[in-house]
């Protein structure tokens, strides 16, 4: 019997950050009520921000603008170049500029059944009401979002909600934002506010007294490792999709920082809740190091369907109309193609299962044109997919146009991550996680277009006022730089990248990312089973026994090592698998990203038991391999009552 | 708390442009739109050799004689010349500044480099030199007839016909005319460019002007040792 | 398909450099020239030998990370960025040059990685609007024309990836200033800060050691978004119209 699987349950997580009163008027009254730090003393506080994405690059400009010593950290060569840069869809705001019934509440609705009811309701209504500030504030920047003849801007709808509030950028809205908050930021370095240390890691945090003081990090350029000390730690170091090996992350994108903030006493909260992408380009061989996402949006005109007959190896077009099945068409009537994002990918999985899947591997599902080039005619098409369709043609080498694309789901974003209060603080306090590395607004699902808006309103409106107040109450008294605390951390970090020089075996970091990658995507991906997630748990202790045991790095440590920091973050990898696991295997419900198979309703869909899984599922770590302790926050629900969601 | 880092210093204007590699691009711009302008009427001038010789001395003549009575004879060409030389240097010296930081700023090779601009952009700097060789030959051909076979003074149709009738002369000159067109090709739309007055809708425009332009003077100027050394201008 | 390859290896920046030979075995034309890289590396470290050290993210074209030069092209032969380079576009049998960005203003990290961290500074020095959180005015206060915003954006598209630097025969970033300049300079928003804009970026990307521009074109031929080389027109025209 594996001991890890014995998880005991701790004293219940509350959020004590959050105001009583009206939903509508507790952001407000956070903010009447939070200490202020005078501006003339700022100056004496030092924070950190770890990452410069959106939330990052937004909240670093912002503490500097208000007069902090921002001292800000990103692995990237440049901090114009962290993930949020790939986000293509847009990002969302109760503007009503459309006149088309939308509004903060109805913003706070669709984000919280989105979210499948395992999201806070106060963070998600403070969400809705900022998402109006985000569109002032980069369009005050230079963001060229797109706009209409008259001027003005621009909306389209997205993610199946029925209002028009997506504002966007073409098919580059995150570029567009992330650049805002770089420019932002680069003017805060230029006038020696921030101290930005670029090709540098985190690779631990500093707790001293049950504070965040500070963290150490890596100069990835010369290998040397830092501690940098702080009254304040802030990261925003995005999600752990790369957990997966191939995700639609970026390559670098890493679980590091929030795991060993977990390592420090930071609650993970819901693991399991992973994202996956339905319309993403299939994986063309062993060779392959990352997948390629395609918009959402072109299953507004492409129609998705896979022979009916199992291991048909006909070409597309010789497959004659009666012998395809548009399963979507067929099991959802009435959304068809248009299904949530999680429906979609279940029912791609389940027709590539039972062995009609298309391409290499039989793992992809034909998203299909011929039709919609038909009916609106080639240039309608490409007026409005060409990028799209040359990016596809340029990975595949196939054209589109003539023969239907391959897709297949892929990870593509993590709700899950540290668990913050409604001030964005950790269960360490003075930690605060921003962006994506908390749990807090999508619950156990993400609409489209809400994770700009999520990073950039933690960034910019959320975190600047809660740190404030957090600091004008916690005068922290320095920290001497051979702290015991300071000197054990280094030591561990040092300790750790040398055993891994040290076991000189005979497998790459690669080979044990991918293999656990794809045991996780088996048994932790799309859809889980007791079974499965058992046996996921008995073989990632193997994993990681075999990683000290045979893991090769050339080179060492006081150098650019690639393969170093590579290896390093497998480490993390390989006990966060181990949690997201736990996590699945205890959550015997389903629900958004997290399909239990185990629980359906009578139509195999997803469903949720409320009763049992109403809460929010915040882990504490106690050991590499020892059983973790769950805390329960449990969820209320006043404003939106929980409902299945239904779209037969 | 405004952002008063770079708004202390104030150096005149003309210092900053002179200063950054911009501003040094459009005194060369300037200098080089100035000689283009010069060549335009010099090209037009040497034409009146295919009129005879009373109509080319004449019209050299005349040129000494322009602006009178307000000039003193031969100012207008003093002044010229002055322009001139002042446009020649400030060419020069921009285009010897730029080029020494332009070559430190690539201080090492790529092993592999295939040649993809035009002929004419890749030859600037070496037409550019040759051009300024070929103005000292010139002027001490046809100006100052130190080097010229004839130097007959007050006689220019006389001397370029002995100049170009000699090998050397003819040949020297045609080299540094088809440079010019080089030159001139890539120069006036490179001014463009660095003036600002480029845009997308310009772009194919100026390219055109540029390519006629080039092609025009340099057939005005071939026409003349061509001439000579055809012997239809003896 | 096999190929030879010969890569630029440099242990750091005052290292000595020189291009490497190394074979790959079947390689799938699918592959991109990063995974085709990676394969590589893999094999080196079971060797023991230092895998090839070269920038990378998010591999779909939009980080900018990536980036050398492929037989003496910024980003090889096709107009793309190298992670959207695919195998299928060289020939079994070929021997292919990588070599890193060569630029003063770009010194060698390590291997194919540069420092570019001078385009940063550029940006620092005036590429942004001051607007700081929380004072911006509402959004549809300021209409811009549709062309505008359209054009502005075609500038905006940069990925700061350094090719135009790499392809300049001056190592020059003009077209890299030109982007921003003439992004924010489209905009009402960043008309108050048009004429400093300019000549500070135009400062600093002096002072940084970049080369001039001699309008030859090549980064815009290299620049796998297409960024226009009228672009540096309209930065010039920015900077002779500036202000004080």
């Amino acid at each position: 019997m594996n001991p890890y699987l014995d998880h005991t349950v701790g004293a219940p997580v509350t959020d004590t950050a959050v105001p009583a009163g009206p939903i509508e008027q507790r952001w407000d009254r956070r903010r009447f009520e939070a200490a202020l730090v005078n501006p003339a003393n700022r100056r004496g506080h030092t924070v950190i921000v770890v990452g410069t994405g959106l939330a990052g690059g937004a909240a670093g400009a912002t503490l500097a603008e208000q007069g902090y010593r921002v001292v800000q950290f990103c692995f990237q060569d440049s901090p114009r170049r962290a993930h949020s840069i790939a986000a293509q869809g847009g990002i969302n705001a109760a503007k009503n500029y459309r006149n088309d019934g939308d509004s903060v509440r109805r913003l706070f609705y669709d984000t919280v059944k989105g979210g499948d009811f395992r999201a806070r309701e106060s963070n998600v209504h403070r969400l809705a009401q900022v998402s109006v500030e985000i569109i002032d504030q980069c369009v005050a920047q230079g963001v060229p979002f797109a706009r209409e003849y008259g001027g003005l801007l621009d909306t389209r709808s997205f993610g199946g909600v029925q209002v028009s509030r997506t504002f966007y950028a073409r098919g580059q809205t995150g570029q567009q934002l992330l650049l805002g908050a770089y420019q932002a930021l680069s003017r805060q370095i230029a006038a020696g506010r921030v101290e930005m240390h670029a090709r540098t890691e985190m690779l631990d945090l500093i707790v001293v007294d049950g504070r965040a003081r500070g963290i150490v990090a890596r100069d990835l350029v010369t290998g040397r490792i830092t501690t940098h000390l702080a009254d304040a730690v802030v990261l925003a170091t995005g999600g752990y999709g790369n957990v997966f090996h191939l995700s639609t992350n970026a390559k670098n994108s890493n679980a590091t920082a929030i795991w060993r903030a977990h390592r420090r006493g930071a609650l993970f909260a819901n693991p399991c809740f992973t994202q996956i992408h339905p319309t993403c380009i299939p994986r063309s061989g062993d060779h392959q190091a990352k997948l390629t996402l395609m918009s959402e949006s072109l299953r507004n005109d492409g129609r998705i369907w896979v022979p009916r007959a199992q291991g048909d190896t006909r070409l597309p077009a010789d497959i004659p109309e009666a012998e395809r099945d548009y399963y979507l068409e067929r099991i959802y009537p009435s959304f068809g193609n248009l299904v949530p994002r999680d429906i979609a990918s279940r029912a791609a999985k389940n027709v590539c299962d039972e062995g009609r899947g298309v391409g290499p591997g039989g793992q992809g599902v034909y998203l299909d044109f011929a039709d919609a080039i038909a009916r609106l005619g080639r240039a309608e098409i490409e007026a409005k997919y060409g990028n799209l369709f040359e990016m596809y043609q340029r990975i595949t080498a196939e054209d589109p146009y003539r023969t239907p694309m391959r897709i297949y789901p892929a990870i593509h974003y993590t709700m899950g991550g540290l668990w913050v209060d409604y001030d964005l603080q950790t269960t360490v306090p003075g930690l605060f996680a921003i962006g994506e590395a908390n749990f807090s607004d999508h619950g156990a699902n993400r609409l489209g277009a809400s994770a700009l808006m999520q990073g950039l309103a933690d960034g910019y409106f959320v975190l600047p006022p809660t740190l404030n107040d957090y600091l004008a109450r916690h005068r922290p008294a320095p920290v001497p730089e051979d702290h015991p605390a300071v000197e054990a951390a280094v030591a561990e970090v040092t300790d750790q990248l040398h055993l891994i020089l040290a076991v000189d075996g005979d497998r790459t970091p690669e080979s044990f990312h991918r293999e656990l990658g794809a045991l996780l995507w088996d048994e932790c991906g799309m859809a889980r089973n007791d079974a499965g997630l058992r046996r996921a748990l008995a073989r990632i202790p193997q994993l990681r026994e075999e990683f000290w045991r045979r893991i090769k790095v050339p080179g060492t440590g006081e150098e650019l090592n690639q393969a170093l920091e590579k290896a390093n973050r497998i480490v993390d990898y390989l006990e966060l698998a181990e949690l997201m696991c736990l996590d699945a295997l205890h959550r015997t419900e389903s629900c958004g990203g997290h399909f239990r198979e185990e629980s359906r309703t009578d139509t195999g869909e997803a469903a949720r038991r409320d009763e049992e899984f109403g809460y929010a599922a915040a882990w504490e770590f106690t050991g590499t391999g020892n059983a973790p302790v769950l805390h329960r926050e449990q969820l209320h629900f006043e404003h939106v009552h929980p409902t299945q969601r239904s779209y037969a | 708390m405004a952002l008063a880092t770079r708004t202390g210093r104030h150096p005149s204007t003309l210092t900053t442009l002179w200063r950054s590699t911009v501003g040094k691009k459009a005194a060369m711009a300037v200098s080089g739109l100035v000689m283009l302008l010069y060549l335009i009427f010099h090209m037009l001038g040497n034409l009146k050799v295919f009129f005879g010789p009373g109509d080319l001395n004449g019209y050299a003549a005349w040129l000494r004689t322009l602006g009178q009575p307000l000039l003193h004879h031969g100012w207008f060409l003093w002044i010229a010349r002055a322009a001139l030389l002042a446009a020649v240097v400030v060419h020069g010296v921009a285009a010897f500044q730029l080029s020494r930081r332009d070559l430190a700023a690539r201080p090492q090779k790529y092993a592999h480099r295939p040649r993809r601009t035009s002929y004419a952009t890749r030859t600037m700097r070496w037409g550019g030199v040759i051009l300024g060789l070929f103005i000292v030959w010139h002027i001490l051909d046809l100006t100052t007839l130190t080097v010229n076979p004839r130097a007959e003074e007050g006689h220019p149709y006389q001397n370029i016909v002995a100049s170009f009738s000699t090998w050397y002369g003819g040949g020297i000159y045609i080299l540094a005319m088809l440079a010019l067109g080089l030159h001139v090709r890539h120069g006036f739309w490179s001014a463009a460019q660095t003036l600002g007055v480029n845009n997308p809708r310009r772009d194919r425009v100026l390219k055109a002007t540029a390519n006629l332009l080039a092609s025009v003077l340099t057939a005005g100027f071939l026409a003349v040792p061509v001439a000579v050394l055809t012997g239809v201008v003896r | 398909m096999n190929l030879t390859l010969r890569i630029w290896r440099q242990a750091g920046p005052d290292a000595p450099g020189s291009l490497t030979t190394y074979q790959v075995a079947d390689i799938s034309p699918d592959m991109s020239f990063l995974e085709m890289l990676d394969t590589l590396n893999e094999e080196l470290i079971l060797r023991g030998e230092a895998p090839v050290a070269f920038d990378h993210d998010c591999r779909e074209g939009i980080c900018g990370a990536c980036g050398m030069v492929i037989n003496g092209r910024a980003h090889g032969p096709e107009r793309t960025t190298t992670c959207q380079l695919h195998m299928r576009h060289f020939a079994d049998g070929d021997t292919i040059d990588v070599e890193p960005w060569r630029a003063g203003a770009f010194p060698v990290v390590r291997d194919l990685v540069v420092d570019r961290s001078a385009l940063d500074r550029i940006i620092g020095s005036g590429g942004y609007i001051t607007a700081p959180t929380g004072s911006a005015p509402e959004a549809h206060a300021a209409p811009v024309p549709k062309d505008a915003a359209d054009l502005a954006f075609e500038h905006a598209e940069c990925i700061g990836c350094g090719a135009c630097v790499a392809a300049c025969p001056n190592g020059s970033a003009m077209l890299f200033t030109a982007a921003k300049v003439v992004h924010l300079s489209l905009l009402p928003q960043g008309a108050p800060e048009r004429g400093r804009r300019a000549r500070s970026m135009v400062a600093a990307m002096d002072d940084e050691g970049f080369g001039g521009c001699t309008n030859t074109g090549e980064c815009a031929t290299a620049c796998p978004k297409g960024i226009p080389l009228t672009g540096i027109a309209a930065l010039n025209r920015e900077f002779l119209r500036g202000g004080r």
